[in-house]
Parts: C-alpha cells; structure tokens; sequence
C-alpha cells in the first residue's frame, strides 16, 4: 500500500509537481497582473502560474488563450467560461454568482499566445485526451523548449500510442537538435530526416547554422546528410503538391464552367448571367447557414449539406424564369441573348447589393472542412479543397447520368441535336428548352457553394468567374460534357505548373495566350462535335 | 436589309455633321444665361460620346456587315489610347511633380532608372500618331490573320477576342511593364502645345473627334456599296458558299476586321485627352461587351445605329448615375433586355416599323445553325 | 415660350418617374456636399458604406442647424467603379451642381483620375483612405494614412514586440503596395535586414487561389527565424487569402500577417475563428474604448438601421474630414474654396481615438497609429498604440525621388512638391 502511494506520488510529481503555499499565493498574485491587463507584465506571470503547480493552472491558461479568462473591471476579480458558457470561479471550479455583463475577457497578443502554447504544451503531455497530447507535442515541436525535455521523455515512457509516440519523439528530436549534445544533435537529425517537410528543413537549416565552429565533424556530416535528405524528398512532394493545386484549381474551374457547359455549351445560349447564377447559389449557401444558425445551431456544420439543394432550386428557378420570360423568345438569335443575359446580370448584381448589402457575407467554414491532411509525411493537402475536388467530380458525373440515362436528357440531347425532328416526334422543345436552362443555372448554383468556401461571397462573385467560365467551355470544346471537364482540368494543372516559373500574372496570361493559339490550331476545342452542329 | 431604309447617305453625313456641329455653335455662339447655352464642362462629355460613337461603328463595320462579333474591340482602343497617353506623358516633360527631364512620375517614385525602349520615340507627335495607326492595326492584322485562316468563327471568335482583351488587361495591370499599372497615365498638361484643359483645345479635340466619326460613316457608307461590302454580307450569310464561289473570304475579313481596329485605335486615342486618363480597365472583358450593346440597341448593321446606341447608353449612364445613383443598373439592364424583346434591330428598327408605303422586305430565314439552337 | 416650359415640366416629370428615386428638393439656401462613392461595380463593397456614413454625418450637422445658417444637402452620385466616370462625375459635381466640397474616391487610380478636375475648377476634395502618399494637391485634403502613419510602425512593432527576422512583403500588383513595399524595403534594409530574408510578392486584383502563394510563405517561414507577413493584398482578394492561410494551418503564432488593408468591413465577410492574433494596423478600430466612439457606433446603428453592422477606420477619416470642413468654414464665413482651403490649415478637431487630429500645411492629418490583433468575434484587440500623434508625411523619407520635396500650402510657400535641394517648386 505504501509502495502504491509513493508511487502514486512520483507519478504525480512528474505530472504536476504539487503546489507548496507559497506557489499558490505567488500564482493568486499573478491571476491579479493578468486582470490588469498590462501586456508585458502578463508574460512572467503567465510563467508563474505554469510553475506554480497549482491544479487550475492548466483550465486558467487554457481559458487565457481561448480567451474565455474574464476579469471583472471593478475589482480586477478573475473568473473563467466554460466552452459551454458557464462562469466559474478559478480556484474552486464552482459555479460563480457574478453579473455577466461586468465581466470582460482578458485580451492576449502573440507573443502571450506562444508562452501560453508553451506553458501548456509540457503541462498536457499527461492528458488522458490523445488528441491535446498530440497537440501538445506538435506545440513542442514547433516552439522547442529545453525544460519541456524531462516530462516529455517521462511522457515518451509511458505512452502507448504509436501515433502520439511518434509526435513525443519528434518533438524531443526537436528539443535536442536545439539544445542536446553534439551527438545528440547529430542523431536527433537523423531522426527528424525519416519525416520531411518544411518545417523539419527549416529546423535543420537553423541548427546547421547554430553548430559551434570546433564541433567534431561527424555531427556536421550527419546533420548535413539528414539536410540533404530532407531537400531530395521535398522536391518530389512539392511537384505532387503542385499537381494537387492544379487539380484543385481545375475543379473549381470546373464547378464554375459547369452550368455554363448546360446553358452556353449545349444550349447555345451566350448566357452572361451564368456568373449571377453561381452568386446566387453563394447567398443561398449564407441564407442556409444563417437560418442554421437560429434555428438548428447543434448542426451548423452540416448546413452545406442542406444549402446545396436549396442553392439549386434557388439558381434553377431564377434559371427557370429567365428563360421562360426573356430567352424563349430569342431562339435563332444567339447573339441578342448576349445583349438580354447582360442587361439580366447587371440587374441581378444591383438587386442583391440592394437586396441583401455590399458588402461581404460570412460563411462558416464547416470544421470537416477546415485544416489539412497530411497522407505522406511533407505533404499537406487542406481539406477544403479535397472535398471541392471530390465534390467537383461528383456533380460532373450526377449532370453525366442525368443527361445519358435520363428522359429528361434523352430529350435534351435530341433537341440539341435536331430541333425540328424532336419536335416530329412530339417532345414539347419549350418545356425542354425551360428545364435544360432550369439545369444549367441550378447546377451553377451548386457551384456557387462550393465558391462560397473559398472566396468573397459578394455581388461581385459572379463577375470574377465569368470569362473563366466562357474560356474553360470553349476550350474543352462547346456541347461537351467531357471537354469541360478536361478542359477545366487541363487548365487548372498548367496554371499552377507555370505559377512557380513565371508567377500569378504572367503565368495566367500565357495560359491564356497559349489558348488563342490553341483555338486556332484546333478551331472546336479539344473535343470536337460532328456534324452540321459544328457550324453553329 | 442593306439599305436599312436610311434615305441617302451622304444626305445621312449632312444631317450628322449638323449634329457635331450643334455643340460648337451652342456653346460659342449662343450667349451664356439663355437657355439654349451649352457649358463649357460639357464639351468634353460629348466628345467622349463621339469617341464612342467611333468604336461603335468600328465594331458595326465587323460585327454588322461581316458578321464576327468581336467582344475585344476594348483591346484595340484601349491600346490607341496608350499610344496618345504616352505621347501626352511625354509632353509633360520636366513639369511632373518630381521635375525629372525625361521619366514620368510613375516611373520616377518605383525608382526607375531609364526609360524603357518601347516609350522612345513618344515625345514626337508624328511617331505617337503612327503608333496609333500601327499598333491595334497590327494586333487586329496578326490575331485576324490567325484566326480567320483556321476558320474560328461564331462564338468561339467571340471568346478567344474575350481572351485576347483579358490577358491585355492582366498585362497592363502589371507595373513592371511600365505603362503606369493600374492607375494608368493621367495628369496630362498639353497637347501640340495647346493647354489640355483650356476651352479651346477641348472644343478642337471634340471637333477632331467629330470629324472622325464623319470620316467612319464614309467608310461604312462606302463599304455597305462596295463589291467588298456585298462580299462581306454574303460572308456573313453562308461563308462555306462564298468560299466555293471562289471568293478570298480570308482576305476580305482580314482587310475589314484590321480596318475595323485601327479605326477603335484612332477613336481610343481621341478619347484619351478629353477624359484625361487611360487605365488597364478599358481592357476590361465588360468593358468590351458594353460596345457590342451600344450596337445591338442602336441597330446592328445599319449606318446611324451605332451611333444613336452609343449615346443613348452612355447619355443615360451619365444621367441616371447622378439622378438615380442606386437604381440606373436596374433602368440600363431593363433597357437592355427590353430593346432585345421588343426591337430586334434596335432603335434604328422603329423606323422600319413605321407605315410606309414600300412594301416591308421579308424577314431573312433564321440560318440552319441557328434555327437548331447551335 | 409657353410650350417650351411645358414641354421641360413634361421632361421633369419623365425623369422624376424613371429615376424612381427622388433626391431632396434643391433650394438655393443649402449648401451642396458631393459624395463621389462607387455604388455599383467592384468598389462598391468598400465604397458604399462611406456614402451611407456621409449622409449621416451631413444629416448630424443639419440636426444641429446645418451650416452658416443654412441647410447642408448631400449630392449623390455613382461613379460606378469606373475611373474616367469619376472624372466626368466630379465635373459635374463642382460645375453643374455647384457643391462646396466633395468626399470620395478609394483607389488611388479614382483619385488620380479627378485630381485634374478637381484643380481646374477649383473644387475641394476629402480623401478618406490610406494611400501611397507622394501626391500633395492645394484642392486635396488626405484624411487617410499616409505610408509613414502606418507601414512604418506596424513593422517596427513586429521588429520589438514579435521578433521577427524575415519579411514576406505581399501584395496586390498597384501603386499603393508598390510604393509602400518600396518604402518597407529600404527600411527594413536600414535595419540591417538582409536581401535573402526579404520575398516580396505580387498578384493581380481579386486573386482567388492562394494555393502557391499561401504554400511559398509557409516554405519561406519555415527557414528557423521567426518570419511575419506584411500584407498589402486589396480588398476583394484577402478572403481567398485569408480562407487558405486558415486551412493551411498557418497560425498568427507561428507566421503573423500584419495587414493594411483588412478592416472590420473585410472580416464581416470571414469567419475569423482560425485567424485570431493576425494583426492590421490602423490609425481607428471599431474596438476603440472612448465616449466619442460609442456615441458614433451608437448614431452609426441607429442611422444605418442595423446594430451588427461595424465602423472602421476610412469612416472614422470621414468623420474626422467632414467635421475640419464644418470648422473651416465657419472659420472662414463663406463656402468660397480659396478662403476654406486657407482656412483649413491648422483646424483641429475630435478623433474617435480620444485625441485631437489636425490638418497640416501638407493638406495631410495627425493621428495615433493603432496596432490591433483579430479576434474571433471580428474585431481588433488593440495590442499596441504611438505614445503621441503621428504627422502624415506625404513624400517619403524612403525614396529616391522623393526624399527632397516637401508640401507647404502656406501663403509664402504654397506648394505641394518644393525641392529643398534646389529650392524650386517641383515642375513649374
């Protein structure tokens, strides 16, 4: 039994040392500084209260960087917010009877944010949450520091986790590359060289440079082979990255030029309201969200999930009306379209800056969406646009299947193809004519939420994507499916290879010259129609 | 549909060269106080209407006749408009604000050493005036050249003149190419020697500027009668068959689509020093499509058309922006769409809607493209 | 003559009924203030809010018994993004419309295009936003930041406070970036920062993928000196840039990005969770804690109708450059633009930061320089303050070209680019 508690009590000191009187009084001390609000006094109270072993030392940092620390203006009396709304007091952890509205939160900067992120990273290596451990050693990791060495090595210990494992010893690899020995140094290297990425170049490069000049020069070979290593790997993963954002890029590209495909590519309609349709799929995404948030708050992460259909009755209806109101009455006149569609997109810009403000509206990034993923070691690929690729290639294949096995685009198909024999044969042409531009525009609006994650959701959203749109669907070739998807694909992937090489600007505007020059050399687009049609 | 019902054309020359000439008269010769008095501050405004007037018959001349609508035609003024801007930069000589002898000031505060070779030459009117002439005649000859004798036509035309004018814009947006970047080239102080903002040198500019819109309607006059002119329609109709009748469709498009060019070069370059700035966005794909609509709603493919469209919009844009700031997208888009429902061959057509005693000319069968929807 | 006027009230009423929209009756007892703000196009999203703020500080004013006993009457118009519509939009402002003073513009491109107009006719015009400075004219006051009362200290602040070593200098490809990284540049280099450890960075207007760029600057922080980013990105482009610097994990503790052009109107558009601690810089934050900046946030609420909607620094400039006009002219006794350009000089009135800024003889103001940290309800925490007022200087110290000329509209002097070297006025 008393072996059971020294250990215990071993354990715990290597936890958290556990607080003497004087600690505490000295940390009750530093709660009063932080109230205050003096920016540099904050930072070694900050450090006091770490040290200090007290056990709501680790909730009132944690509460001080999530800015949930409250400090009452009247009395400099400290409380803390629970994430889910609660006041307490610190040292008890009871419920405090205090007026809400007295109390403001403590306001930080970076550098508190990082002594914080600091102080925290050694207090929560011992968490029973693998994922603040995790957090805790990447912490370590970027911000290295020589005291954290001992508790992360007793962490190091007793973890069982391969993963966190993992982090615990790259963060210590960290530390020691940092402030160990020579031979430390030069195996902490080694180590970190199994895990490339920037950051680990970065680390090396600075150590490399921090090594005393009379070091023996096994260490500098070592840490100069793991420096080489890094660099031959990095390159391999920046080309797959580069590749990545040009997928990315041409997805997007996609997801605007899609709708257009419809209305422009196989109705022939010159639609320049085909950018407003993809704004209003964004504002629809924003009202869902909004709506979301008054009345199903729990589910706000999933709001996207709800907006994209409502996005696609909203821009398909919007779609639906010009089509029966202005464009019916146009067919055999493709050029005037362009006069009517524009006059269209100038009112529908101007009724929505009216309508609903100028400027920007927020929309929330779901937190499924938010961050990155990492599937090698080095290469990072945010999530959000993993998710628009997928989703990309999900709505080019519900518009394939809905155009190749469905009456409806059986139908579409044999009006494009000969109006007057599909007539014969008694499809009714105005009802098709209405929902294939319905289509296009909703599947714009389908677009639109997919944009709404990544740019302004404004009037002007529309504006920014429109020649785009016009140039990805006569590139891919005009009434095809597949060229747009190529030719958005295509697009994307050279424009990021030649950003490296000749930046944003001039990369964009070769692509764009190599494009006329393309057009004339194959005058239909990658992916030529057969036929009379092609004349049009 | 040729004759567009337009009486006779050089009574049609008279009767706009009278109209030029109403703002001279109206500001110099009727005293100021009587109603009837026009001010000084808008001499220039109708000169910029007038410089649009000539982009407009200049697309007319591609778009109407021949057929190609063009959606980059910004990109041939706009780079008239540099080559005048860069000549009235030039002038400015040592009296920019930092007083250097030779750079402009854009260039002197990025810590520009020298001039760049592409601006020698500038301070020289004749030369400046060639490169007006030369430079959107040569774009429009090479991108025409290209285009034309791989057969793009029809939209896909439309878009890569889309392209072309975009890719400009990027261009000049950027500031190391040393055209002044987004702010442009602005501050001008003369012109010949002729202060630019006196009264006098802006009444000459709007003279010269009426001149030339009286030169362009010659030349679409001329064209509509001329054996070109008809080749061009019968171009514009059924190309494949003017080609099989042995016709040079390749040069007679060529020869007006760099006619065409030039013209907006010499109208970008007019419109320069009466509204003292020329700035990337004239590249603007917008921008572009707004010509094609000050066409579409005078009347495509006929003589005054162009004209009568390009001051209605920009007068109304001119008026509403300052009567009905929040509201004139809503009058200029409606007026947009109502001119494409109800007067297909824009307000030049009211005319042809009037009683008359000839009877009306049938309407043109719809081209199989068109009629299966493209 | 009858007909004639028949005729004209038949014109009226045709344009009453189409404008749909009509304006407060013009009398000959008001006076005219111009409000040159894009209402349409891309400018709008920045530029109306400035109209709105206009009319409500003209409606103050009228509230109070308007101006020299007379009633203010705000003109409207829209210059639609457009620049050489600006041009033609101020003539017709100042000529046919007869106004005393005009507020407007936002890009520099804006302001470059009517400032020939504006010295024609002899109008005046209150400029409200941070520019590149290097411009001084007798019929323009800058209300905005000069580079020198915002650039520069925001970079000193990361030097002492953060620590940083290496500089991502980024930016939208226009004059205001160009000028100001220019500035930096030869200041951080007199500081001893190397060439190396300087990446400067442009893009074009309204750029949507960050990808490379966002990925370039992780590369260049991650060489083990603390690095920041020293952002110029214009308007529409910095929610895109935001967005990917959130989903590429790049935390304000790790690489800060201190912004110029990021104001609380650009965070209503962003969900600011994972960019809380990047910084802006500014000389006004809606988040400032005096009586004068509740009671404007307050009249700002109640005017606009909507009590979510934020106040930022170009409206504060406003504020401040409408209220040394209404003193400059009671100074003076008339709306004549040559006696309220003389008068202007030395009229200091209230900031919303609890200060007093004053009007320079360089046409340009005094202000506190605020260093503020994004929060994540949208609004700035102000992390660091000038102890005092900061004089704009409008050519810079930092340039070649420039570093000779001073403005001084005083009667002796009265000129806006004086070379002290060789004792000339600039080009005359």
């Amino acid at each position: 039994m008393r072996l059971l508690l020294v250990l215990l009590a071993l354990l715990a000191a290597i936890a958290a040392p556990p607080a003497r009187a004087q600690d505490e009084a000295a940390a009750r001390e530093a709660l009063a500084v932080l109230a205050a609000g003096n920016l540099d006094a904050m930072e070694p109270a900050i450090g006091t209260i770490a040290r200090s072993g007290v056990p709501w030392a680790e909730p009132v940092l944690r509460g001080l960087l999530d800015g949930r620390l409250l400090a009452r203006q009247a009395d400099r009396a400290v409380f803390l917010r629970t994430p889910e709304g609660a006041i307490l007091e610190v040292a008890s952890g009871a419920p405090a009877e205090v007026e809400a509205r007295a109390l403001r939160p403590i306001r930080i900067n970076n550098r508190l944010r990082r002594t914080l992120e600091g102080a925290l990273g050694s207090l929560t290596l011992a968490s029973p949450d693998r994922t603040v451990r995790l957090a805790a050693a990447e912490k370590l990791f970027a911000r290295p520091d020589p005291s954290a060495l001992e508790p992360l090595e007793a962490a190091l210990a007793r973890e069982a986790d391969p993963a966190v494992r993992a982090a615990f010893a790259r963060a210590r690899a960290a530390v020691l590359l940092d402030h160990g020995e020579p031979g430390a140094r030069a195996e902490a290297a080694t180590g970190l060289a199994e895990s490339p990425s920037p950051a680990v170049l970065g680390k090396l490069q600075a150590a490399r440079r921090a090594l005393p000049a009379d070091v023996d020069p096994a260490t500098v070979a070592a840490l100069d082979a793991a420096i080489a290593r890094v660099e031959t790997r990095l390159r391999l993963l920046e080309f797959a990255q580069t590749f990545f954002q040009g997928v990315s890029l041409g997805s997007v590209l996609l997801l605007a030029a899609i709708g257009l495909a419809v209305t422009f590519g196989v109705m022939g309609v010159i639609n320049m309201a085909h950018g407003e349709m993809v704004m209003l799929g964004a504002y629809a995404t924003w009202a869902v969200q909004q709506a979301f948030r008054a009345f199903l708050p729990g589910a706000l992460d999933w709001s996207l999930l709800a907006a994209a259909p409502a996005a696609f009755l909203l821009a398909g209806a919007a779609g639906w009306a010009i089509e029966r109101g202005v464009i019916s009455r146009l067919y055999g006149r493709p050029l005037e379209t362009l006069l009517a569609t524009f006059g269209i997109s100038l009112i529908l810009q101007q009724a929505v800056r009216l309508g609903i403000g100028a400027t920007n509206r927020e929309v929330v990034t779901p937190s499924w969406m938010s961050g990155f993923v990492e599937p090698v070691p080095g290469l990072a690929l945010t999530t959000n646009r993993i998710v628009i690729v997928l989703f990309a290639v999900a709505v080019f294949l519900l518009l394939l299947a809905l155009v190749r096995a469905t009456r409806l685009g059986l139908e579409i198909r044999a009006v494009t193809q000969n109006r007057r024999m599909a007539e014969t044969m008694g499809i009714r042409t105005p009802r098709v004519d209405a929902l294939t531009f319905a289509l296009g525009s909703g599947i714009a609006g389908i677009g639109g939420v997919a944009l709404s994650q990544i740019d302004n959701v404004s009037p002007n959203l529309g504006q920014s994507y429109i020649v785009d749109s016009f140039i990805v669907v006569v590139f891919g070739g005009v009434g095809n499916l597949w060229g747009t998807f190529l030719g958005a694909l295509t697009l994307g992937v050279v424009n990021k290879l030649l950003e490296p090489v000749a930046g944003a600007v001039l990369g964009k505007i070769l692509v764009l010259l190599a494009l006329i020059l393309f057009i004339q050399r194959r005058p239909q687009g990658l992916f030529a129609l057969r036929g009379r049609a092609a004349e049009a | 549909m040729a004759r567009a019902g337009l009486g006779r054309p050089a009574l049609l020359l008279v009767l706009v060269g009278c109209a030029v000439l109403l703002v001279p008269v109206l500001n110099r010769l009727v005293p100021e106080g009587s109603a009837f008095h026009l001010e000084d501050r808008l001499v220039p405004l109708f000169g910029k209407y007038l410089a649009y007037a000539v982009l407009a018959v200049a697309l007319d001349l591609v778009w109407g006749r021949a057929g190609i609508l063009s959606l980059g035609h910004g990109a041939f003024f706009a780079l008239g408009g540099y080559a005048m801007g860069m000549y009235l930069m030039r002038q400015i000589g040592p009296r920019g604000v930092y007083a250097h002898p030779v750079l402009p000031d854009f260039m002197v505060f990025l810590n520009w050493q020298e001039l760049p070779w592409y601006w020698y030459g500038f301070d020289r009117f004749p030369f400046a005036l060639a490169m007006v002439v030369l430079v959107p005649g040569a774009l429009g000859f090479v991108f025409g050249w290209l285009a034309f004798r791989s057969r793009v036509s029809g939209v896909y035309l439309s878009i890569i003149t889309q392209a072309l004018t975009y890719a400009l814009m990027l261009a000049f947006f950027r500031n190391d190419m040393g055209f002044g970047g987004n702010n442009g080239l602005t501050d001008f102080k003369d012109i010949l020697g002729f202060p630019i903002a006196s009264p006098d040198t802006r009444l000459g500019l709007y003279l010269a500027t009426g001149v030339l819109l009286l030169l362009a309607l010659a030349v679409a006059i001329h064209l509509r009668r001329s054996p070109l002119g008809r080749l061009l329609v019968a171009i514009r109709d059924g190309e494949a068959r003017a080609r099989f009748l042995g016709h040079d469709t390749l040069r007679a498009k060529l020869f007006v689509w760099t006619l065409s060019a030039v013209l907006a070069g010499l109208a970008g370059a007019l419109y320069v020093p009466q509204v003292g700035i020329i700035n990337p966005s004239e590249f603007s794909p917008a921008a572009s499509i707004e010509i094609a609509i000050w066409v579409a709603v005078g009347g495509r493919d006929t003589i005054l058309g162009p004209v009568l469209g390009a001051f209605l919009v920009n007068g109304m844009k001119t008026w509403l922006t300052g009567a009905a700031p929040e509201l004139w997208l809503f009058v200029l888009g409606g007026l947009f769409v109502l001119v494409t429902l109800v007067l297909p061959k824009g307000l030049v057509g009211i005319v042809e809607l009037l009683p008359r005693r000839r009877a009306p000319a049938a309407e043109p069968a719809p081209r199989p493209a068109e009629a299966t929807g493209g | 003559m009858n007909g004639i006027a028949l005729s004209r009230r038949w014109l009226l009423a045709g344009a009453a009924a189409l404008a749909l929209w009509a304006g407060p009756v013009a009398a000959a007892d008001t006076i005219k203030v111009g409000i040159l703000h894009s209402l349409s196009g891309t400018m709008a999203i920045s530029e109306t809010t400035l109209k709105d703020v206009m009319l409500m500080l003209i409606e103050e004013q009228n509230k109070k018994g308007g101006l020299l006993g007379k009633k203010l009457e705000p003109v409207v118009v829209d210059p639609a993004s457009n620049w050489p519509l600006f041009a033609e939009k101020a003539r017709e402002l100042i000529a046919k419309d007869k106004v005393a003073a005009v507020f407007g513009c936002w890009t520099s491109v804006s302001r470059k295009s009517v400032l020939p107009v504006f010295e024609e006719l002899n109008g005046i015009l209150f400029y409200p936003v941070q520019y590149e400075g290097e411009e001084s004219s007798r019929n323009v006051f800058y209300t905005g930041a000069a580079p020198n009362q915002q650039a520069i200290p925001a970079v000193d602040y990361l030097m002492q406070q953060e620590k940083v070593e290496r500089w991502v200098l980024a930016g939208t490809d226009y004059v205001y970036p160009r000028t100001t990284n220019k500035i930096l540049e030869a200041y951080l280099k007199s500081k001893g920062v190397k060439p190396e450890d300087i990446m400067i960075n442009y893009t074009p207007f309204g750029h949507s993928d960050w990808q490379t760029i966002v990925a370039d600057i992780k590369k260049f922080g991650s060489a083990g000196k603390k690095t920041a980013v020293v952002s110029t990105i214009n308007g529409d482009a910095n929610v895109p840039f935001y967005k990917e610097l959130a989903n590429q994990g790049i935390k304000a503790t790790d690489i800060p990005v201190v912004a110029f052009s990021v104001g609380e109107e650009e965070l209503a558009g962003l969900d600011t969770g994972p960019l809380v601690g990047h910084l802006a810089a500014w000389n006004y934050f809606m988040s400032v804690d005096t009586p004068e900046n509740k009671e404007f946030i307050e009249k700002w609420h109640a005017f606009i109708k909507n009590p979510k909607r934020v106040t930022n620094d170009p409206m504060e400039a406003h504020y401040i450059g409408f209220n040394m006009w209404v003193k400059a002219v009671e100074k003076a006794g008339t709306t004549d633009p040559d006696a309220v350009i003389d008068a202007m000089i030395g009229v200091a009135v209230p900031n919303l930061s609890g200060g007093y800024s004053a009007m320079m003889p360089n046409h340009h103001i005094t202000k506190p320089v605020l260093i503020g940290e994004i929060q994540a309800d949208g609004q700035f925490s102000i992390v660091w303050q000038t102890p005092g007022l900061v004089v704009g200087d409008e050519w810079s110290d930092y340039l070649e070209g420039s570093k000779d000329l001073i403005a001084d509209w005083r009667a002796p002097m009265s000129c806006g680019n004086f070379n002290v070297k060789t004792g000339k006025c600039g080009g005359s």
